[in-house]
């Protein structure tokens, strides 16, 4: 079986069988980071760049050790050291990488949409690591594995998402994977900050963290991002971290077995609890650790691999 | 000068008519209309055939963009007005929003002065309410209207200031002035980029709320009620804006609005693909403001269909959704658009007409949108039953951002006739 796209854009029009397909070759990838020598030929001769207009250290860390330990040639390209700052577009950006003639574009921007443009120009396989709050594909992958991996199922799993969903493209996509593969999935967060109709991506809306978390098999927390909050968007961090934050004394009503998951960086002592992140209940690190199965299993994909 | 429009059949709602007759032009005015005008012996006289055709008092477009002066790469007075004629709009008012802005007499006079010289179609300058269109101090209103302009609008920036507004309307209304407002409350929709729903919601993209414009459409009516003048709402796009206007038409308030064929032809579901050339102001809404749309074009609470031609080149498109300008050009697909709401059953030719030439010129105040005894021979001759597919390539505006490139429509404007002379021809009318 293969992939019937050539990128991976996000998980909204992903089908069911794919990402069954994408789990299970990561799945089998992990121990080759465990070896000793940690390198297999499949990409040899392959060139991945990967095209970050926004920070990050954990996403394209993990695509560069993914492409690597497959034996593929990476480039890195930051918003700072590319073009954009003379001004260049992104179109002519990637038409100008494309004629190096790379294998495939991952990319990251703060545009919602961005990812979709390059695909539809570019004969390259693009694989988008976060389109402004639109999706984050990989991300959502790497959580469903580790899900099913901590639970042996996704289906009939309660899942209760806390956070600012409206500007979160994790949420988004996990919404889309874990919808798809038949989680009751329970999305909570600040009214303002959980979008208009989201009950009609299949979720469960609560705003408070008690309902949220009752009888949850998995929380997932997501980051308070700091830095894309418009003015006047909530009273402060004071009152976000007492309504909003998992901590010791609501992570009671959530199923004795509950995981504890979050896409990074933590803000630690604002949505989630110091002791609560490095709890036993957190599987945090193992998704970091999946990050790099699921991204190899992506590029092996859609670099025409079969399983 | 004489020409004779034989046989068409002849919509004219300012004066009651819809009926096959001929037209007899002379000297660029309309001389009479009657059945069979017989053949003169002058050898000036030309005939023209539009049997099978509709003809009606010239399209009159009052909310477009010609981008001159300072955008002249995305669109000059005389592009703009070859887009007109090509899409059957003998008169066009073109917004304030131009660099220099339209808010002294220089650029008014400089947009009449170009259009003298290089336009196919009327153009009616509208000019800025306030300087800089800075919605602070108020334009010279009567210089202005000496100038030349038609009609006040800071068209692209809403007037925020209500006490602004309130000057704005009493002193246009005491010229005999209408305002035309860009109705958006900026703290709900200043950092949005399409309409607030389900699809926003999917897409990740901040939402424009439906509510961010029926807000401004509520204060202009309560500002027009209390001071007894008149206002004119810009591009309605939301059911609560529609019943607004309904409800103060109903209570005797002096407004009326208009909207454009993209607000009755797709919605928000059109956004999905992140295409730039969804992306425009007021934000594409969603089913249930269409439905609204049409009932409130269906019912009369809407005036006017009128196209916000807003030419913008691919610098300002091909880019990302977020980084992307907003408008799409209209002149060339307004029209075929509209007659959609005629096959549909939604609106009469009659009342399309009237919607897009009569009440528009109305509005504004010109003595446009009839063909009575001894008005400009301004006429719009329409083929309703013409299939064609759009091709924004072939389009006389320079800009082509344009949502409905490849679309099969349905009735198209075949013969646009300015001031007596034929300024437009599909291909295989006869000249």
């Amino acid at each position: 079986m293969k992939l019937s796209s050539k990128d991976m854009l996000g998980i909204q029009d992903l089908p069911r069988e794919e990402i069954d397909l994408i789990l299970d070759t990561a799945a089998s990838f992990r121990e080759i980071s465990e070896r000793t020598i940690k390198k297999v030929p499949a990409l040899r001769g392959k060139t991945v760049i990967t095209l970050f207009f926004e920070a990050s250290t954990r996403t394209r860390t993990s695509f560069e050790i993914a492409a690597k330990r497959l034996s593929a040639d990476t480039i890195n390209i930051s918003a700072s050291t590319s073009s954009v700052v003379k001004g260049e577009t992104l179109i002519d950006t990637a038409r100008n990488l494309e004629s190096m003639n790379p294998d495939i574009i991952v990319i990251r921007h703060s545009a919602a949409g961005a990812a979709q443009i390059l695909a539809g120009l570019l004969k390259q396989s693009i694989i988008n690591a976060g389109d402004g709050a639109h999706e984050h594909p990989t991300q959502a992958l790497l959580d469903m594995l580790t899900i099913r991996e901590k639970k042996g199922r996704i289906e009939g799993l309660t899942v209760a998402i806390v956070g600012d969903i409206a500007h979160s493209r994790v949420a988004r996509s996990n919404i889309y994977g874990l919808v798809k593969m038949g989680a009751n999935v329970v999305i909570c967060g600040p009214a303002m900050m959980i979008p208009r109709d989201i009950e009609r991506m299949g979720v469960t809306v609560c705003y408070s963290m008690g309902d949220a978390i009752r009888n949850a098999d998995v929380v997932m927390m997501l980051r308070m991002q700091l830095e894309r909050q418009e003015k006047n968007l909530f009273p402060s961090l004071r009152e976000y971290a007492q309504q909003f934050s998992l901590n010791r004394d609501n992570i009671r009503l959530a199923k004795e077995d509950v995981i504890v998951m979050h896409p990074g960086p933590v803000n630690r002592g604002v949505e989630i609890a110091p002791d609560i992140a490095d709890g036993p209940s957190s599987v945090i690190l193992e998704q970091v650790a999946n990050g790099v199965a699921v991204r190899m299993a992506l590029l092996y994909l859609l670099s025409g691999g079969t399983q | 000068m004489k020409v004779v429009l034989k046989g068409g059949r002849i919509v004219d709602p300012s004066q009651g008519m819809d009926a096959v007759s001929d037209i007899l032009i002379e000297d660029g005015k309309v001389s009479r209309i009657g059945k069979n005008i017989p053949p003169s012996k002058a050898e000036s006289e030309k005939i023209i055939d539009l049997r099978g055709m509709v003809v009606a008092p010239g399209l009159v477009d009052m909310h477009v963009h010609l981008r001159e002066p300072g955008f002249e790469y995305k669109e000059t007075i005389r592009t703009g007005s070859e887009a007109a004629v090509a899409g059957g709009f003998t008169s066009i008012a073109c917004m304030a929003n131009t660099n220099p802005v339209n808010d002294n007499r220089s650029v008014t006079e400089f947009i009449l002065k170009q259009a003298r010289l290089g336009a196919v179609a009327h153009v009616f300058p509208v000019a800025a309410l306030s300087r800089g269109q800075a919605g602070e101090t108020l334009t010279e209103f009567g210089d202005l209207k000496s100038a030349g302009a038609v009609a006040f609008s800071d068209d692209g920036n809403p007037v925020v200031d209500s006490g602004t507004m309130r000057h704005a309307l009493e002193y246009a209304c005491s010229l005999d002035m209408p305002v035309l407002s860009h109705c958006e409350d900026r703290g709900l929709s200043s950092s949005g980029l399409m309409h607030e729903g389900f699809v926003s919601t999917e897409l990740g993209l901040p939402g424009i709320p439906a509510v961010a414009e029926d807000i401004m459409v509520l204060r202009d009516i309560a500002l027009a009620r209390f001071t007894g003048t008149r206002v004119h709402i810009a591009h309605v796009s939301t059911a609560g804006a529609v019943q607004a206007v309904r409800d103060a038409k109903a209570a005797g308030v002096q407004v009326t609005a208009e909207t454009a064929p993209h607000y009755f032809t797709l919605t928000d579901e059109a956004l999905r693909g992140f295409s730039t050339n969804c992306k425009m102001y007021p934000p594409l809404r969603g089913a249930e403001d269409v439905e609204a749309i049409k009932e409130g074009l269906r019912d009369g609470t809407i005036d006017a269909i009128a196209s916000d031609h807003a030419p913008h080149s691919s610098v300002e498109k091909d880019v990302e959704f977020a980084y992307a300008a907003n408008g799409i050009i209209g002149l060339e697909t307004s029209l075929s658009l509209s007659l959609k709401l005629v096959l549909d059953g939604i609106l009469t030719l009659p009342q399309l007409i009237e919607k897009m030439s009569t009440n528009p010129a109305r509005i504004l105040r010109i003595s446009k949108g009839s063909l009575g005894p001894g008005c400009d021979a301004d006429i719009t001759v329409i083929d309703i039953d013409k299939a064609w597919t759009v091709d924004a390539g072939t389009f006389c505006s320079k800009s082509r951002n344009c949502p409905f490139d490849g679309w099969d429509l349905i009735g198209k404007a075949v013969m646009t006739i300015v001031g007596g002379e034929v300024r437009y021809t599909d291909t295989g009318m006869p000249v």
